[in-house]
């Protein structure tokens, strides 16, 4: 059993938390959008590395692409409207 | 108190059970009957490469069918909900950001770029990883870049109802010509499956792998599209 992709499965795992954390936690809403998105990115390259890329590219194509662009577009629609108060 | 109490216990439990999960796992010597049967049998049947392609488009092709479905579904209802307070054509909405120097250009260098690769990833279903949800997103996502360096641009309507109606309809007919010429509903043996490992190849799967990709892909736009046309007030 070769370790290499053990410890990057395990440092993977542990920045994915590290990002979940920073989007619970982050006070920022445009910070909290883009660490859910790299959980997404983190789970992509997880799943690439369990050996299942076309749930990787699925994750990274609508998890963390389309997600989060939909997020700053309904911000930047809430800001344009909501009279400029963040 | 009580509730800080009571999240800790359900933490406590959500732990367990994961926990449990994660102990009891025992990695499987051999696949199991149905993942044999498909590793052994996928490129004798339907010819194509890449096995989750011939399991998704052709075993399991009717719960395709259901899935675009779905999507279907909720492109209508978001489209349906949103019309209500669709902006009157040719305003100027209120006051739209300037989309930045750095976007647009970007924009004009990214977007054809991006169809390309999505068009490649639901041509290449059957001989690479990916397939028709995943290029109909990345086409989505050519198409959402567009709206944002430019909120103001729009896109026919009536062009992406044609496309997507269009392919919808042509991979209900591919599925009934299965159910007349081969050997069932979705059947891929439509096509001769032509030599293994081909772009044309696996039979009627790229046909119908592409017309999922532009269904997909014509569905989100027309989501992003109602989005960006409404208006509050």
């Amino acid at each position: 059993m070769s370790n290499i992709p053990f410890v990057m499965a395990l440092l993977l795992a542990v920045a994915m938390i590290a990002a979940a954390l920073v989007a619970v936690r982050a006070t920022a809403t445009v910070g909290a959008v883009l660490a859910a998105g790299l959980v997404s990115l983190f789970a992509s390259v997880m799943f690439l590395l369990l050996a299942a890329p076309d749930v990787a590219m699925t994750e990274a194509a609508i998890g963390s692409g389309l997600t989060t662009f939909l997020f700053f577009f309904v911000m930047g629609r809430i800001r344009r409207e909501g009279g400029g108060n963040d | 108190m009580i509730r800080k109490f009571a999240s800790v216990v359900l933490l406590l439990i959500l732990g367990y059970a994961f926990y449990s999960l994660v102990a009891g796992f025992v990695p499987d010597g051999e696949l199991n009957r149905s993942a044999a049967y498909y590793a052994e049998n996928t490129a004798r049947e339907t010819g194509a490469q890449n096995i989750v392609t011939a399991i998704i488009v052709t075993y399991r092709g009717l719960d395709t069918l259901g899935e675009v479905t779905v999507l279907f579904l909720t492109a209508a209802i978001v489209a349906q909900v949103l019309s209500h307070s669709r902006a009157p054509a040719g305003t100027r909405g209120s006051g739209f950001l300037p989309a930045g120097e750095l976007l647009e250009t970007g924009t004009r260098l990214l977007v054809p770029l991006i169809l390309l690769f999505g068009v490649y990833v639901f041509v290449n279903g059957h001989l690479t990883p990916g397939g028709g949800f995943q290029g109909g997103a990345i086409l989505a996502s050519a198409m959402l870049l567009l709206l944002l360096a430019d909120p103001m641009r729009r896109f026919s309507h009536r062009l992406i109802a044609k496309v997507e109606s269009i392919s919808g309809l042509t991979y209900v007919a591919l599925g009934v010509m299965g159910l007349v010429l081969a050997g069932g509903f979705l059947d891929n043996r439509i096509l001769p499956l032509g030599q293994f490992g081909a772009l044309f190849s696996a039979g009627a799967i790229p046909l119908i792998y592409s017309l999922i990709g532009l269904k997909v892909g014509a569905e989100f736009s027309s989501m992003l599209e109602s989005l960006e046309e409404t208006e509050d007030r």
